[in-house]
This record gives structure tokens, sequence and C-alpha cells, in this order.
């Protein structure tokens, strides 16, 4: 049977408790990983360990959060994520509300789309099968 | 030099988990100023300890091919204080390892008594996601830390 909204946040929050060291009531949906809770890289590899023992799921790099195509000058340049770049984020990437991101594609507030709500739309989405 | 801060290991299971003992002696110039009145081993260097012990085992499953380093202390836990004559045993287990980095879980012992626990992730820093190249020589496990594992496993000689 699967999980219900409400079982897939609290066992995120406990995740990112874990992982961050933040308090659970600071984990929201709104929350940013890095922004409001403070993630850093080592940490993205923390959470994507500790959601697959959580919920039993494989979480292969780059899957939940980006890989090294932001290496790829493809998909990013001048700083700016390219078309080719936000159509593939988005094909890749269905659990990121990308929002009004295409208005300005900077590449340094693509982290600020990475929300705890991405990882539940993830977890639902893998869970679902 | 190398600082090392952990006398020997006593099991090592490849990929698996290790157990390492640190013998804590009044000769450690260090514990005469961590405090004079009442030497006491710090934490941090405990951390150091079931690093290493942590760090040989991630290290060893991959044949040491990569290069692995300390990215984060997860959580460390000491209830006791540890002085002169105790011995100490740093238990640890592999929980995750894949291409990029690993993590790990381990419990500290005090002369036979569990007091703590240190969970750490190590990461392959050749297979950073950044791009950045680090020299070609794995600087990480020279000899005197691979000598460690002599009777355990086989180890490069080079």
């Amino acid at each position: 049977m699967p999980m219900t909204d409400d079982e897939i946040f609290q066992k995120v929050t406990e995740t990112l408790t874990e992982a961050l060291g933040v308090d659970d009531d600071e984990v929201t949906p709104d929350a940013t990983l890095t922004g409001d809770l403070g993630a850093e890289s080592i940490d993205f590899l923390d959470i994507v360990f500790r959601l697959e023992k959580t919920f039993s799921i494989k979480i292969p790099p780059g899957d939940l959060f980006p890989d090294n195509v932001l290496n790829n000058p493809e998909f990013v340049a001048d700083g700016k994520v390219t078309d080719a770049g936000l159509v593939q984020f988005k094909e890749s990437m269905p659990h990121v509300d990308f929002g009004d991101f295409d208005q300005d594609p900077d590449v340094n507030k693509l982290s600020e789309l990475f929300k705890v709500q991405t990882i539940i739309n993830y977890v639902k989405n893998k869970t679902a099968g | 030099m190398r600082w090392i801060w952990i006398d020997r290991f006593e099991e090592f299971s490849p990929g698996v988990s290790a157990v390492a003992v640190k013998n804590v002696s009044l000769a450690e110039e260090h514990l005469h100023d961590h405090w004079e009145d009442f030497p006491v081993m710090p934490v941090s260097l405990m951390i150091e300890g079931m690093a290493q012990t942590s760090g040989i085992l991630v290290g060893q499953a991959r044949d040491f091919r990569e290069k692995v380093i300390l990215a984060k202390i997860s959580k460390a836990e000491i209830a006791e204080p540890v002085v002169p004559g105790d011995q100490l045993k740093y238990h640890t287990e592999i929980v995750t390892i894949t291409d990029q980095a690993a993590s790990t879980h381990g419990t500290v012992s005090k002369n036979g008594k569990d007091i703590g626990t240190i969970d750490l992730m190590f990461s392959h820093i050749d297979q950073n996601l950044a791009g950045t190249k680090f020299p070609e020589e794995n600087f990480v496990f020279t000899g005197q830390f691979l000598r460690l594992l002599a009777g355990f496993v086989e180890t490069p000689t080079k």
C-alpha cells in the first residue's frame, strides 16, 4: 500500500533533521535545502544515502539533485541555464517545480528550486512505482 | 610524518567493518596541556581516530584507488572522559558506499564499555562534481597507514 503524503512528510522530516542537524519545525514544505536549512554539497549525498535506507529505494546519481550536468557547456553558459538545459532539467526532474525560473535562469538560483517539497515529490513518484 | 591515532587493527572485515585499538598514555605530550591537573583525551582526537579507522576501511573497499577524505561528521557523542591508562576501541561499519562517497557508523568503547557514537561521511575526491583535479598520487594512503593493515589484507606496495 502506498504511503500517505503525511507519512512521507514525517519520514522526510526525520531524514533532514538527522542529515542537517536542524529542528523539525524548520522543515516545512517550502523550506529551501541550501538557503533555509543550510545544506552543503556533501549533505546532498548524505540526504540521498538516508532516503535510500528510509524508503528502501535506489536513487541513481543525478536523479534527485543535479549531477555534473552543471559542468556541461551545452546546459549552462555564461552563468545561465540554456534553453537546452531547461528542457533537459524539466524532463529529467519532474519532481522540481521550476516556477518562473525560465524568466531569469541564473544558475546560482537553481539551488533555490530544491525545497523539502521537491524531495517529497520525488519520493512520492518513486514509491508509487 | 602522519599523526596516527590508532595503534593497531584488531579486526578487519573488508568492505564491511573494522575494529581498531587506541591505548591512551600519559607519555602523549598533548595530554600534559589538556589538562595539566586532569589529563583527558580530547574528543576531537577520538573523532580523528575513528576517521582513520573508518577511512582505511572505506579506502580498502575500493583497493585504495580512491582518495578518501573526511567530508562530514554526521554525529559525535562521547559520554565519559577518557584518561591515561584507558583503552579505546573504535568499532566501525560501512553503511553506504558509492562511487562518490561513503558513510560509516561507529561506536567507541572504553575498557570494554560503549561510551559513544561517531558517524562519518567520506568523499572520494577524484569523483567530486565540481570537476576539481587532484594530484595523481594517492597522498591519503601512504605507507604508515597501510602498514596498519599488515596481516589482515594485501595492500599496494607503492
